[in-house]
């Protein structure tokens, strides 16, 4: 049995202390826009957020979470798809196919949290995720977009 | 952001009160898709069935129904531009809905091929598509003249307002959508279609129509499908291909959390099946198997490379083009060139691994699958649970990338129905780890390449010769379209005719051959097909012959291509983009090539650098392309930068290679692929001529690789001639 706070709200799951958070999130809390892509934290379409730190929820076991931890995946990062990430996403049109944007979406979500005004060298460090569809052009430019439209929120 | 929320029935909501239904209506003997049934009762009004293609609601949604797959490569929203361009409705008020394959055998194919490959989606559907919407349209407004008593030459329209001059009446297609379905359908011939320089919806940058539930986790992929009561499976196949399942030990797993049972699926494969897939999978990893490995079991990649390089030399070859005698002027010729290239076997690596979940009752069977080829999904289906194909559905869910990989051969789907059959009533979702999917995959065929060319004293060319030698697509998937031994699929781009792969050059003495060599790896076509290896060998070997030559690489080209104003146009478009012949910063190097494939027209101009320790940086990279009719720039653009990214992912990182008769590769750490910081900066240049329809989601992938080898080989003065790149030292 765990505890967590996934989305601000706290859920008891009943499931081996060693089953990976992402395998949680989606059989078991029910969300399923966490995607599965390697199990291996390497191409990142399961990423999301713990304590506002962008983490590869494949390789995260829900044993070593503590109840206080807060999980937030694709679903809570905003209401209505409002945060600046999702909008600069909307705006720039960046999915192709979509598997891999969720992932995207929270690492760039978390890049712009850290680094309000990220370089293409900074973009470059920290969006690592796979998308085989090749939407990085657009991955870039929506980047500096949320940027902006964070910027230009903090002004008004 | 708009509140459109694109595609139809696929919301999470409206997606579960849809299979709950479905589950409903399969114990009454019912059978109740869910698209458009879903989306009906969530908008609580029944659009009135105008034709195949247009049905329109009373509020004025016009739903677009969608026979082809969409897997990012934006058909669905350019098809749907094509309809509404004809009709004439509101592009703010279009959504679309897609046809199932049971609907489409159930109307005799109503709706033509759903097959989505080979760049078809939008080429092959666009003309009838077209005319649907112009027949809706007429039906319409004479629906609308027909109640104002006019005749129906005064009626017009603009985005779905009809209006009628002489009264100032008005009205819209929602409100006319009834009495126009009940019209007969005008005379397909005589419609007249509008000319693409009169476009005002089709031809222009518009935003995708899926895009808002991509943004926010609500869209549900075929993998994320939960049913009622639904249990899940996870599978092993036989690591060497051709193996067989000999036994598994059950009792290491009895009792273990959530395990429902072991599933022998096929010859060669075993499955378990569990209430949630982290357990079935995790107790798949326990359960000791014994394999049968086969006569495979021995191979290794360098047996392999030394049968394709038997091929190369070997008497026995088909001659696909043999014009003048390439091999006497070659050998007279004053100097020589020649070079062997290679190029390995490629996964596809989808980002949604295989998956599929399947419910079979003993009269009915449905599945929900990410499928290029619902058709090919329902006839597999049918097969493996032996029900009837009219007792069979598949409810089509958009895919997390295709590339070629879930087409024709829908082995997943036939496993998952092999399994649920053994679970009458229950539904049970299939997903393959991504360990699975690297190392059971229909890959790009692997091949080599003997090139030889003759120059005369004053560097013109005076013959050239193309071997080919390597496994065949063709001969694993589709022998009977190998007629008299002549496949000449294997040499696409490399053709004579003009149309799909027209080779853009005319040589004096020319011979292309191919010899079949087949291994025991499976393949298939992977995007690009086979344009991707024949690219880099003949515009690789262009450039070696230049330098021969001592001409500059789009100079030396240019020569050969009077006779192919089309090739030759694209060529110039992306060399004048990128700046051919310009100074480029210190370091910094350029590479051309042009390549045919799809019937569409590419070329590119890559610019990279190598360091003095031999690493790579590609900084931009332009793309040209004349796909005839370009339907949506914007995204016609984000096919070409995809094409770059995967082109580069096989360029740079790319192979599968084999031990023991098993793929070596496992996952992402070991068959890599580009991530953001490897792109270059893409710029696409678009030049369609207007008098044909072309492919764009493939075409432009085979001219990524030589641009850059090319580039490379400019930078460091020596060619690379295998790939992929992490294998070679450029300094």
């Amino acid at each position: 049995m765990a505890k967590l706070n996934v989305n601000g709200k706290v859920r008891e799951v009943d499931v081996e202390a060693d089953t990976p958070l992402l395998w949680v999130l989606r059989e078991q809390i029910g969300l399923t826009g966490t995607k599965y892509g390697c199990g291996v934290a390497q191409c990142g379409s399961c990423s999301v957020h713990v304590n506002g730190e962008v983490r590869r929820s494949c390789s995260i076991p829900v044993g070593s979470l503590e109840a206080g931890d807060r999980i937030v995946t694709i679903e809570g990062l905003a209401p209505k798809a409002t945060h600046a990430v999702q909008r600069a996403w909307a705006e720039v049109d960046v999915p192709q196919c979509g598997y891999c944007q969720s992932g995207q979406i929270m690492a760039a979500a978390a890049l712009i949290a850290a680094n309000p005004d990220p370089s293409d060298a900074d973009i470059d460090a920290a969006m690592t995720n796979i998308c085989r569809c090749g939407t990085y052009q657009r991955i870039r430019t929506a980047v500096h977009r949320a940027a902006q439209i964070n910027k230009s929120k903090a002004k008004a | 952001m708009k509140k459109r929320s694109g595609t139809t029935g696929l919301s999470r909501r409206q997606f579960i009160v849809g299979s709950a239904a479905a589950g409903g209506g399969l114990a009454l003997g019912l059978h109740v898709p869910f698209g458009l049934a879903a989306e009906a009762r969530a908008a609580g009004e029944a659009p009135a069935e105008v034709n195949l293609w247009v049905a329109i609601r009373p509020d004025d949604t016009v739903l677009v129904r969608i026979a082809r797959a969409e897997m990012g490569q934006g058909t669905l929203t350019g098809l749907a531009q094509l309809v509404a361009e004809e009709l004439e409705c509101d592009w703010d008020k279009v959504v679309t809905d897609p046809i199932t394959p049971g609907r489409n055998l159930a109307a005799k194919r109503a709706w033509g091929e759903m097959g989505t490959g080979g760049s078809r989606g939008i080429r092959t559907s666009q003309d009838y598509v077209r005319q649907g919407g112009a027949a809706a349209r007429i039906m319409l407004l004479q629906a609308a003249a027909d109640q104002w008593k006019v005749p129906v030459r005064e009626v017009s329209v603009d985005k779905g307002v009809i209006s009628h001059a002489g009264s100032g009446r008005r009205s819209t297609y929602g409100k006319v959508a009834a009495a126009a379905s009940k019209l007969a359908p005008p005379d397909m011939k005589s419609i007249k279609l509008k000319d693409a320089r009169e476009w005002k919806v089709a031809g222009q940058p518009l935003k995708r129509l899926d895009t808002a539930p991509k943004l926010d986790g609500s869209k549900v992929y075929s993998i994320d499908v939960r049913l009622p009561g639904m249990l899940n499976a996870a599978i092993k196949q036989c690591p060497v291909f051709g193996g067989k399942l000999v036994s598994y030990d059950a009792s290491k797993i009895a009792g273990r959390r959530g395990v429902k049972g072991v599933v022998k699926v096929g010859d060669g494969s075993v499955a378990v099946v569990a209430d949630t897939w982290w357990r079935a999978k995790t107790a798949l990893d326990a359960l000791p198997i014994v394999w049968d490995e086969g006569p495979g079991a021995n191979v290794t990649s360098a047996q392999i490379a030394e049968h394709l390089k038997a091929g190369l030399e070997a008497p026995n070859a088909f001659a696909l083009r043999n014009e003048g005698d390439a091999r006497s002027a070659i050998e007279g010729a004053a100097k020589k060139v020649e070079a062997v290239y290679s190029t390995p076997f490629l996964a596809h690596a989808t980002m949604e691994p295989m998956n599929c979940t399947a419910r079979v009752t003993k009269d009915r069977a449905e599945a929900w699958v990410p499928t290029q080829n619902a058709e090919a999904s329902l006839a597999a289906l049918s097969e493996e649970s032996g029900i009837a194909l009219a007792q069979c559905e598949i409810n089509r869910t958009d895919l997390g990338c295709g590339f070629g990989r879930r087409g024709g051969n829908q082995d997943y789907t036939r496993q998952a129905a092999a399994i649920a059959k053994q679970f009458p009533g229950t539904a049970v979702k299939l997903i393959w780890s991504r360990e699975e999917d690297i190392q059971h995959d229909f890959y790009r065929p692997i091949s080599q390449c003997k090139l030889t060319a003759g120059l005369d004293r004053d560097g013109n060319l005076t013959g050239m010769s193309i071997r080919v030698s390597g496994q065949s697509i063709n001969a694993f998937v589709n022998p009977a379209a190998i007629a008299n031994g002549k496949d000449k699929r294997q040499l696409q781009g490399l053709w004579a005719e003009p149309g799909d792969a027209q080779l853009g050059y005319a040589f004096p003495n020319f011979l292309v051959e191919y010899a079949m060599r087949n291994t025991h790896v499976p393949v298939g076509p992977w995007r690009g097909v086979n344009t991707n290896q024949n690219g880099v060998y003949m515009e690789c070997f262009m450039d070696e012959v230049a330098k021969a030559a001592g001409k500059d690489p789009l100079e030396f080209r240019r020569q050969f291509m009077a006779n192919h104003p089309k090739h030759l146009a694209v060529l110039e478009a992306a060399a004048e983009k990128a700046g051919w012949g310009t100074p480029l910063p210190a370091g910094r190097f350029r590479g051309i090539a042009q390549f045919m494939g799809y019937y569409s027209y590419s070329a590119a101009v890559a610019e990279v650098s190598v360091s003095p320790t031999g690493e790579l940086k590609v900084h931009r990279m332009v793309l040209a392309l004349n796909c005839g009719h370009a339907v949506n720039p914007h995204m016609i653009a984000a096919q070409v930068e995809g094409s770059v990214a995967l082109g580069l992912s096989a360029t740079l990182y790319g192979e599968n290679t084999v031990d023991k008769g098993r793929i070596v590769q496992s996952n992402f750490h070991d068959y890599r692929s580009v991530r953001l910081a490897d792109m270059p900066q893409i710029e696409t240049v678009l030049v369609p001529t207007l008098d044909f329809w072309g492919g764009v989601g493939e075409p432009t992938i085979c001219v990524v690789a030589p641009s850059v080898l090319n580039a490379i080989h400019a930078a460091t003065g020596k060619p690379v001639r295998s790939l992929p790149l992490k294998n070679a030292k450029l300094v």
